[in-house]
């Protein structure tokens, strides 16, 4: 029969399957009678191969799999925010509706709501001529964003039906065009995209603003730009899902696309739950209505958890193409790699490092690269960065995924479990990350956060670079022994550490601090450093020094001074200008 | 009708080849019949054309290419189910061993379960008392939790594992309904033994559901045992809402078992030889704990490991870090000097004790002492090892007193006695009395308010 073969090897999530000779390469089909999702990965001339995206157990040889001639596709239309996803774009509510707390196999459910009628104003009429990726409706997504409905990229020619605005669903027809061979195309408010292949762009553009996150360490020290691509890495409680979920709620994105991939399932309750209860400190809307969440467990289907990341980073060009600046968290890109090693290993492919196999290179490129400052193919302009998380085995950063990550990102968040088990959070190690992205950045900081921001930066930087160097010493002799010039530098460093990289996430405002309150604290750590080395080199001790509380006074400033009261820092000064002349005066 | 396929093609290790086979399932459950009466079971792990591997769970001893008649049974590998499991024992595939009697079934379930739909999970807020200061004070466990005990060979991890079911199951809320289910996994007798005596002694017993595969117990065995004793927890929490705790020992046999297994199928081995997929599938298991919408039970799993070596980047412990909510990491040191229990809480971790501590559910300078507790604790570590090169006379006199509240730390607040059991409150005022050893300027974890009430007095 035409359009199924018959499966003949079941091995894991891997199926065999013959009498199938017309399969095409990563088509999807269905397998067996339970019709669970499947892709075609390899194909030869008696067999093709399938990896099933559910779990196969109860599948029998004999049974049928069914072709179904396009390509692993997600649907792409107004319903996709405050969405909760499984990995091929599954809405887990409606699984939830079919089969209670338990993910069944085999359920089948709309991508997206199909009933629902959303209010759409149409832009386009009768007789426009138009091309791929022009926006053709708009729709009230959810409070603060709007959907821009746009032609496929693929698509393009004369309008020769267009219906009025009015409430529509995402299957209504909208429009009709016919291109140039005077074939009709229907044109609806969503449409279908392969996740596996990128969405076309006008051009690349370089990156020139940050990605604004409110963490002082991220945003001060180790900048991103809107469209570039960042990793974490950290062993196990060092903070990467923490770090993420900061990014996600705090950073100036539109539009967050967040993918536990592989991980804990409660980490996606608390994103659910956090989410909903929490407001946007920019828009005042809840956090929710700009995210959109895929959830693909570490107990989910090995097969789409590899399919999640692609999942995610399609619809978050699709974002990018109406015009929005679109962050991604993929959490965590091992996992989705050992997804692979585990398949690779199933076909049993000749592995390269650790077991995994020779293309995990560039599987991994093929994800970043599609991260980027884009002109849209209608003309605006948007952003797709990325932020994946790294969970390197045994917190080695020499093992395969961290080094082939670190060759494609420009800004690497290191996690370092020292600084976790002391507490000091975000443990990013300030001596091992690093951003490239600074030089792009300078103009935009220069512009909004002030000309000094970056230079003062490199103070705070080089500071705790000499406390590094310094503590080589104190290991061996201790600091009492140390003179009083570098004992001012290890009291500053601790300064900077405690109150300047340390950043209390559960904290009313410090877990957000917008970029001028960042570089005041900079500034009032900078007059301190600079007036105390002043008091050394008039020869008083640093013990005087010590005994004032003013280093501690400015420690706590990140609790003290709230976002909005920056005038509060003027007080600061003052006061660091009369422990200054107090002590002179002292020692007079 | 089911068809009996004689004799087989292939043995090897666990596995038997049967060819010639038509209709059989994956996963599926077959019975192996041996000269006509002794039985065994087994479950086709791969199919390929008209060959069927199967794995024998109580190994292939006595099986010959003529003597055996294998019958596919057309279901996967289950367990009944019923209320009156409670007080059972098993043995590694969920078949009674105690000579009480098949279990008269309510229900038959999967043992392989189903991935939880992660919009229906509730998350975990609720602090569970266990008593052992290191524990609630620094490493809070919160009902639906799954924090694994990583330990070494020789340490007391079955001791402590014992404490807490004592303690914490057992206390004063015992208005809730309670039980425990106890998993084995290639462990030795005189362990499960002292397990059933704990559970005896706390007047537990009844509530208990044991499932024991012994360290000379077949090793394709092993591979079912969490997997039974999660779904009687599951069935127990969700069904019959009650709040189960869920003792695993010893995942590392367990992964072992499942290195021995996968090497004799010819897989492709990871890292130290255990398969790629060993991140799957013990997050299969560890992802079977929580709490649901919809039910008023809960599952919390204490999984615990030994560290071969003592190595925690070893992959059995790195991979558990990575899936569980947190770790309780024993250390060898402590307990050479006598510190019981040797929790080396630096490494230790609770994922969710920060939303089920502090105002309203323990006390509202909790996060802050716990927080200033483990960041000069740390401090210490740095200060030790400074002492050991230039003598502890030498140092400065802040240094001193880290040294003091160092021990005194490790002697009064970690170490306590096994069947000490200290609430919560006294946990706190504990970690404050030892804090005070250090200057108020030292404490800067601490919001000023919790310091003017809490160390000025």
């Amino acid at each position: 029969m035409n359009g199924s073969g018959k499966i003949i090897g079941i091995n894991g999530p891997v199926i065999t399957v013959a009498e199938c000779s017309d399969f095409a390469m990563s088509e999807t089909v269905y397998v067996g009678e339970s019709r669970l999702i499947g892709e075609v990965i390899r194909i030869n001339k008696e067999y093709a191969t399938v990896q099933a995206f559910e779990d196969t157990s109860g599948l029998k040889l004999g049974e049928k799999v069914y072709k179904t001639g396009s390509l692993l596709s997600i649907t792409l239309g107004p319903g996709i925010l405050t969405n909760i996803f499984d990995g091929i774009e599954r809405p887990l509510g409606a699984i939830e509706k079919e089969s209670g707390i338990y993910i069944d196999k085999g359920v089948h459910v709309e991508n997206l709501d199909v009933n629902k009628k959303w209010e759409a104003n149409i832009l386009i009429s009768e007789g426009d001529i138009i091309q791929g990726g022009d926006i053709i409706a708009e729709v009230q997504e959810t409070e603060g964003i709007v959907h821009k409905s746009m032609i496929p990229p693929r698509v393009s020619g004369t309008v020769k039906k267009a219906a009025p605005s009015g409430a529509y669903t995402i299957e209504d027809v909208i429009a009709e065009v016919e291109d140039e061979s005077g074939a009709l195309h229907e044109i609806r408010l969503a449409q279908k995209w392969p996740i596996k292949t990128p969405r076309p762009v006008g051009k690349r553009m370089t990156v020139t603003r940050p990605l604004v996150t409110g963490q002082r360490v991220m945003d001060t020290l180790f900048p991103l730009a809107k469209g570039g691509m960042a990793a974490i890495p950290g062993g196990f409680g060092t903070g990467k899902t923490m770090n993420q979920h900061q990014i996600a709620k705090w950073s100036d994105a539109d539009i967050i696309v967040y993918i536990g991939c592989g991980e804990r399932g409660n980490e996606m309750t608390q994103v659910l739950e956090e989410f909903g209860d929490l407001q946007d400190p920019r828009t005042g809307r809840a956090l929710m209505d700009r995210t959109m969440l895929i959830a693909n467990t570490s107990n989910m289907p090995v097969a789409a958890r590899e399919a999640s990341i692609y999942t995610g980073i399609t619809i978050a060009e699709y974002y990018r193409d109406m015009g929005y600046h679109v962050a991604i968290m993929a959490d965590s890109t091992s996992r989705w790699a050992e997804a692979l090693r585990e398949l690779s290993g199933r076909l049993e492919e000749m592995p390269a490092e650790e077991g995994f196999p020779a293309y995990l290179a560039s599987r991994l490129s093929s994800f970043y690269e599609r991260a980027g400052y884009m002109e849209n193919l209608n003309g605006t302009e948007g952003s797709v960065t990325i932020i994946g998380a790294v969970s390197p085995q045994g917190g080695d950063f020499s093992e395969p995924v961290t080094q082939n990550t670190k060759r494609l990102v420009r800004c690497f968040w290191a996690l370092d479990r020292n600084l976790s088990y002391a507490r000091h959070f975000p443990a990013i190690n300030w001596l091992t990350s690093y951003s490239e992205y600074l030089d792009d950045l300078e103009e935009w900081y220069a512009e909004n956060a002030g000309e000094d921001f970056l230079k003062h930066r490199a103070e705070i930087l080089k500071l705790l670079q000499e406390e590094n160097e310094l503590m080589e010493i104190v290991k061996l002799i201790g600091s009492d022994v140390l003179p009083d010039s570098q004992k001012v530098v290890l009291e500053m460093a601790r300064v900077v550490r405690l109150g300047f990289a340390q950043q209390n996430a559960y904290h009313k405002f410090d877990t957000y601090v917008p970029l001028v309150k960042q570089r005041r604290m900079m500034e009032v750590i900078l007059l301190l450093y600079d007036r105390s080395k002043r008091l050394i080199s008039e020869g008083i001790p640093m013990r005087l020094l010590k005994s004032e509380d003013i280093y501690d006074k400015v420690v706590s400033i990140k609790y003290n001074v709230g976002n909005e009261e920056i005038e509060k820092f003027d007080d600061y000064v003052k006061e660091i200008d009369e422990f200054y002349d107090r002590l002179l005066e002292k020692n007079k | 009708m089911a068809v009996e396929y004689m004799g087989l093609s292939e043995i090897n290790g666990s596995f038997v080849v049967l060819e010639g086979v038509r209709d059989a399932a994956f996963e599926e459950i077959v019975e192996l019949r041996m000269d006509g009466y002794k039985e065994k079971l087994g479950r086709v792990v791969r199919l390929h054309g008209d060959k069927a591997i199967i794995q024998v769970f109580e190994g292939t001893e006595e099986i010959s290419l003529h003597n055996t008649a294998t019958k596919f049974t057309g279901r996967p590998m289950q367990i009944k189910l019923s209320e009156e499991i409670l007080g059972r024992v098993f043995d590694g595939l969920g078949q009674p061993i105690d000579g009480m009697g098949d279990i008269y079934a309510e229900v038959l379930r999967d043992v392989n379960g189903k991935a939880i739909n992660p919009v229906s999970r509730v998350y975990p807020r609720n602090f569970i008392q266990t008593g052992v200061s290191a524990i609630d004070g620094l490493v809070t466990l919160i009902r639906g939790q799954k924090l694994p005990i990583f330990s070494g060979n020789g340490l007391p991890h079955d001791q402590l594992a014992a404490q807490i079911v004592r303690q914490a199951s057992l206390g004063a809320k015992s208005t809730d309904k309670f039980a425990i289910v106890f998993a084995a996994m290639g462990v030795k007798n005189d362990v499960a033994e002292f397990f059933r005596k704990t559970f005896e002694e706390s007047g537990a017993i009844e509530r208990v559901v044991m499932f024991l595969n012994l360290v000379n117990d077949p090793v394709a065995e092993r591979l079912i045992t969490p997997r039974a004793a999660l779904t009687v927890a599951e069935y127990l929490a969700y069904e019959k809402d009650m709040h189960i705790l869920v003792i695993l020992t010893d995942m590392t046999s367990y992964a072992e078992a499942l290195r021995e297994i996968s090497s004799s199928k010819g897989e492709i081995p990871s890292r130290k030889g255990y398969p790629g997929y060993l991140y799957s599938e013990l997050a299969s298991l560890y992802e079977r704990a929580g709490i649901v919408k919809g039910s008023s039970g809960s599952v919390t799993q204490i999984p615990i490991l030994t560290m071969p070596n003592d190595d925690i980047t070893h992959p059995v412990p790195d991979l558990t870090g990575y899936i569980t909510e947190g770790q309780i990491v024993l250390d060898r040191r402590l307990y050479q000097k006598g510190v019981y229990p040797p929790i080396n809480i630096l490494p230790s971790l609770s994922r969710l004790m920060k939303d089920g501590i502090g105002e309203g559910y323990t006390r509202e300078d909790h996060p802050d002492i716990s927080n200033q507790i483990f960041s000069a604790y740390a401090h210490v570590g740095d200060v030790r090892a400074l002492a050991s090169v230039i003598g502890e006379d030498e140092m400065s006199d802040v240094d001193k007193l880290y040294m003091e509240f160092g021990r005194r730390f490790e002697a009064e607040y970690i170490n306590q006695n096994k069947y000490e059991n200290r609430n919560i409150l006294n946990t706190i005022n504990l970690g404050w009395d030892i804090i005070k050893v250090l200057p108020r300027s030292e404490l800067d974890r601490v919001k000023t308010e919790w310091l003017d009430k809490y160390y000025d007095n």
